[in-house]
């Protein structure tokens, strides 16, 4: 009851925000939160590491980017290719990846998607180091022009909700169950007769197609797909609103990605712009030597002990 | 002859071998600390990079301030930052003791972040340039192809600090208790000996090392805030190829890592940067476990 | 005569008095959004240099043009075109910001490109080198101000070729910019009867050349030409030497190289090193002056970028305060009427496929014997005329021009 009033609120929020704040602000926002929400999913909920997540963001990013302009598919066609590609791209690397656990899955994810950040970098298609540019929003439906940044808000609102709905239904099904029990006690799962791999690679697959919907809608907003949403410091950054914003809370990753997405605008436009990335490292720090909850996660607890 | 067949002159593939090589030298001397650190810390450093461009730093900082030059900094920027490394250790590494192994992660690659980002803001990211020490500038003609005498210098003294390394974890009392902490740390405990300090040296040995491979680096590439930015992540792949079991399972996977991507770079330049990747890819299916590591 | 001249004056006076009646200062202020690169790669030949050389024209107003206030907003793009779409649609859409300027990186001026285009905005790109700006690229309000690939290519290419260097070897940075690079200096260094033996990319940015190096030096050329820049030249520069390859008598030609990277590179090595410059801050009385002032600031003497953001503001500022608007069709058209002259340039003409078009200079690294302070590093060896240096507007492939 109480967290569907909580959705209500946030629904009711997200619908005025942009009358008060600038919309793409608002929509890159949403696009860090659906990308930090997904990739929660493997990590907050099966407890795997992943250090390559910007592979997926990026890689949809790219191939959303190349089906709207050279394609010339519609939007919401070339963000659902986007999505998919990074679908099979994180079939592909969770095949390889699950086949070590803990540390070694940190390691591998984050080797492989250095690999395809190189890929990447020499592919033609991309446009290297100059970034794939002048992606066209298009219409919504055939007949919503998007280039207006209130519909093209509101679009990426829809999306957000879509996905955050799939990850919201994911997490409390059987199958959420399963892969909790998995991150818990691996071996208590196989023993209960689970095919254990399965269960990761299927989560790892939807972590990384759902991050690559983010990445393919950020493209649109955008209009450009670049080199950093497929280099590590992104996937170090989700990792990091997703540990802020609270480990394995289904709000937490959103409000780690409101948090970072705020702090980056607002450090970028001020004399502490050159120290972005070390104030972020200290974030870090800071919340896995005494902050290991994150924020949702805390909150929580605040209201478990008061009550 | 083949390699002339290959449309290859000689010159060209064993210069492009010894180049490998030397990589190989830098991959093993980093990854030979990080198996050390993940050894009794099971901790994978990802400041391990940053360490590396600290090592270089302090080798600029110690011939300027101190006047010692290259060969006194050889010695003195390892200690450095070592003991850097067991300030880290001893305030922040530690409190992660009894919590997912993936926060030692986290943590570090946080702190990669902070020492990272201040140098880049109080160096800028051109790079200083550091000369090679006079007695090792120029090189010989060795027929076949052109040796620099720093390019020579840098494997034999990585092999030698291999060899060392391996000499003092598999000969040595102290190599014997590091070995046990490995094994079993709480028994260790019990039979007097000190884990917890021994913890904080094996962690400042492996940043010393990563320190030293940053010296050894600084005449060759530039003294760069980002040097190790990228490199640490290739080390990583080599970690997970050779397994971070051994000792000379870490050398010798890194020194092989290094040749395969030399020979890369005379067939197929624009692959040498993932190739290793693709290794790692074929290992993995092949032998999850990685090259020396024990199957789990 | 006299009839006609004060038919002209009157003719003129009702003109002005017009164009004050229909133009005005937007918001009441004149805001600039200067762009850089603040912390990384780039950020010692651009970054906050370019902050003060932007101010320094600022200042040169009293901080007020045609009676409003000018102000300066500024970001750092971190070489991330993303970050620099983003800052600049708000800037537009919410900031009030009437021209974008600085741009370093290609894929940041690209970037911003395509949001000026949509807002009608002036963009004053310095930093970015690609000559595909003001061709393919092309944007009708995108101003290409200190250098381009092509300016690079027919200075150092052309001058290298004539003292018979007429066989390369490319080691290209593996991006657009590389790309771009390398295809200028191929065409000059083909038209001009050379040779073009291949090419190795390199993964960008690369801290290790020697490999790179060993695959030129087999190639048997003259002259190993280095399409890449900043940290990448320096180490290509340095492994060139290490490996012999200078001493074997190939030569290295480094296509984009500022008064940074010399010093990175360190004289010694550098020495005989020939470039092709926007500006040296030791040409005459007026760039001294201008460089001294600059030098007080930040502790380092100006490269082309930031000498050139000024005169790109500076310039802006002028077209202001002539016509009394701060509307983009207005000053863009003065600006392109009048000749750019300050310190930077000398009768520089803006034409309309954006390109300002300026003498480029031919410069060679001085030894340390004939240096005398650390920053007395360069010869200036010849002016190369600016229709040279950057091509007849024909030639350019801008569909807008």
């Amino acid at each position: 009851m109480n967290s569907k009033i909580g959705y209500l609120i946030a629904i009711a929020l997200l619908l005025v925000a942009p009358l008060l704040i600038y919309p793409v602000f608002l929509m890159k926002l949403l696009c860090f939160a659906l990308f930090a929400s997904a990739f929660n999913l493997i990590l907050g909920y099966g407890g795997l590491l992943s250090f390559g997540h910007a592979a997926f963001f990026g890689g949809a990013a790219y191939v959303t980017g190349h089906a709207i302009k050279v394609w010339g598919l519609p939007t919401e066609l070339g963000i659902l290719v986007g999505a998919g590609a990074a679908c099979v791209l994180g079939f592909l690397i969770g095949l390889l990846a699950i086949r070590r656990q803990g540390i070694y899955f940190a390691m591998i994810t984050l080797a492989m998607a250095q690999m395809v950040y190189f890929l990447f970098i020499s592919a033609d298609f991309t446009g290297g180091e100059n970034g794939l540019q002048g992606v066209p929003r298009g219409t919504a439906l055939g007949m919503i022009d998007l280039q207006n940044n209130l519909n093209m808000y509101y679009f990426v609102l829809a999306i957000f909700a879509i996905g955050y709905f799939i990850i919201a239904r994911a997490v409390n099904s059987p199958f959420g169950q399963v892969l909790s029990a998995i991150r818990d006690n691996e071996a208590r799962a196989t023993s209960l007769g689970y095919d254990v791999d399965r269960y990761k690679l299927l989560a790892f697959v939807l972590s990384a197609t759902l991050a690559g919907l983010a990445g393919a809608t950020k493209t649109v907003v955008f209009q450009l797909a670049s080199l950093t949403d497929a280099h590590w410091h992104m996937s170090g950054e989700v990792v990091l609103m997703t540990l802020l914003g609270g480990l394995g809370t289904i709000a937490g990753p959103a409000v780690g990605a409101g948090i970072i997405i705020t702090l980056q605008n607002y450090l970028a436009s001020g004399p502490l712009g050159a120290w972005v990335p070390v104030v972020l490292g200290v974030i870090f720090v800071i919340c896995v030597l005494a902050f290991r909850r994150g924020v949702v996660g805390e909150l929580r607890e605040l209201m478990r002990k008061s009550f | 002859m083949l390699t002339d067949l290959l449309g290859f002159p000689p010159q060209v593939l064993f210069g492009q071998l010894l180049l490998g090589l030397i990589n190989g030298a830098f991959y093993a001397v980093l990854s030979l600390g990080l198996a050390v650190i993940f050894g009794l810390l099971n901790i994978v450093n990802f400041a391990h990079g940053a360490l590396y461009m600290l090592g270089a730093f302090a080798t600029l900082a110690v011939t300027k301030y101190l006047g010692i030059g290259y060969w006194g900094a050889l010695i003195v920027a390892p200690i450095l930052v070592g003991a850097f490394g067991i300030i880290l250790e001893r305030t922040m590494l530690r409190r992660l003791a009894g919590v997912d192994h993936l926060y030692g992660l986290l943590l570090t690659f946080g702190l990669a972040l902070v020492i990272e980002g201040v140098f880049v803001k109080l160096f800028g990211s051109s790079g200083l340039p550091y000369a090679a020490p006079k007695e090792l500038q120029g090189g010989i003609n060795l027929g076949f192809m052109f040796l620099p005498w720093y390019r020579g210098w840098v494997v034999v003294a990585s092999i030698a600090v291999c060899l060392f390394t391996w000499y003092l974890f598999e000969r040595t009392k102290i190599g014997a208790y590091l070995r046990a902490g490995t094994e079993n740390p709480t028994l260790l405990q019990a039979f007097g000996v000190n884990v917890p300090l021994l913890t904080t040296l094996a962690y400042g040995y492996g940043v010393g090392l990563a320190a030293f491979a940053g010296v050894l680096a600084a005449p060759i590439t530039q003294v760069n805030p980002l040097m190790g930015s990228n490199l640490i992540i290739v080390v990583f792949a080599v970690v997970v190829i050779g397994g971070m079991g051994s000792i000379m399972g870490a050398v010798v996977t890194g020194l092989a890592m290094g040749i395969i991507e030399g020979l890369t770079k005379v067939f197929w330049p624009e692959a040498s940067s993932t190739v290793i990747f693709v290794v790692m890819a074929i290992v993995l299916v092949l032998r999850p476990a990685g090259l020396f590591g024990k199957t789990a | 005569m006299k009839l006609f001249k004060a038919l002209a004056t009157g003719v003129s006076a009702a003109a002005m008095m017009a164009s004050a009646a229909t133009a005005e200062i937007s918001d009441g202020v004149v805001k600039i959004g200067l762009m850089s690169d603040m912390a990384s790669v780039y950020s010692d030949v651009a970054g906050q240099g370019t902050v003060v050389a932007a101010q320094m024209a600022i200042d040169e107003f009293g901080g007020k043009v045609a009676g409003a206030p000018i102000e300066m907003v500024t970001a750092d793009h971190q070489n991330k075109a993303d970050i620099a779409a983003n800052k600049a649609r708000e800037w537009g859409d919410t900031g009030q910001v009437d021209a974008f300027a600085e741009l370093v990186t290609t894929s940041v001026a690209l970037a911003v490109f395509e949001v000026a285009k949509q807002q009608n905005k002036i963009a004053l790109v310095s930093g970015a080198a690609s000559s595909p700006l003001t061709n393919d690229a092309c944007i009708p309000t995108g101003l290409h101000w200190t250098y381009n690939t092509r300016a690079l290519a027919v200075g150092t290419g052309s001058a290298i070729v004539k003292e018979g260097g007429d066989s390369w070897y490319f080691l290209t940075a593996d991006y657009a910019f590389g790309e771009a690079l390398q295809r200028d200096v191929s065409a000059v260094v083909e038209a001009e009867g050379g040779k073009v033996l291949g090419a190795a990319k390199h993964p960008f940015p690369s801290s290790d050349f020697s490999s790179f190096v060993l695959q030129a030096q087999a190639s048997g050329a003259k002259i190993i030409g280095l399409a890449n820049a900043g940290g990448d030249t320096v180490n290509a520069i340095k492994a060139a030497h290490e490996f012999g390859v200078v001493a074997a008598g190939q030569k290295i030609a480094g296509l984009l190289v500022f008064l940074p990277n010399v010093k990175s590179i360190g004289q010694e090595v550098a020495q005989g090193l020939q470039m092709t410059v926007s500006f040296y801050w030791d040409m005459d009385d007026e760039t001294r002056a201008w460089s001294e002032k600059f030098y007080e600031k930040t502790g380092a003497q100006p490269t082309g970028i930031q000498a050139g953001t000024y005169s790109a503001v500076l310039h802006y500022l002028k077209a202001i305060e002539a016509t009394g608007s701060d509307d983009t069709d207005v000053v863009l058209a003065k600006m392109r009427e009048m000749p750019v002259n300050d310190m930077f340039a000398k009768n520089g003409k803006l034409r309309t496929d954006g390109r300002m078009v300026h003498d480029m200079y031919l410069a060679e690294v001085k030894a340390p014997a004939d240096s005398k302070d650390e920053w007395d590093l360069l010869n200036i060896v010849r002016t190369i005329p600016g229709e040279e240096a950057f091509g007849p507007l024909s030639e350019s492939t801008c569909p807008t021009k």
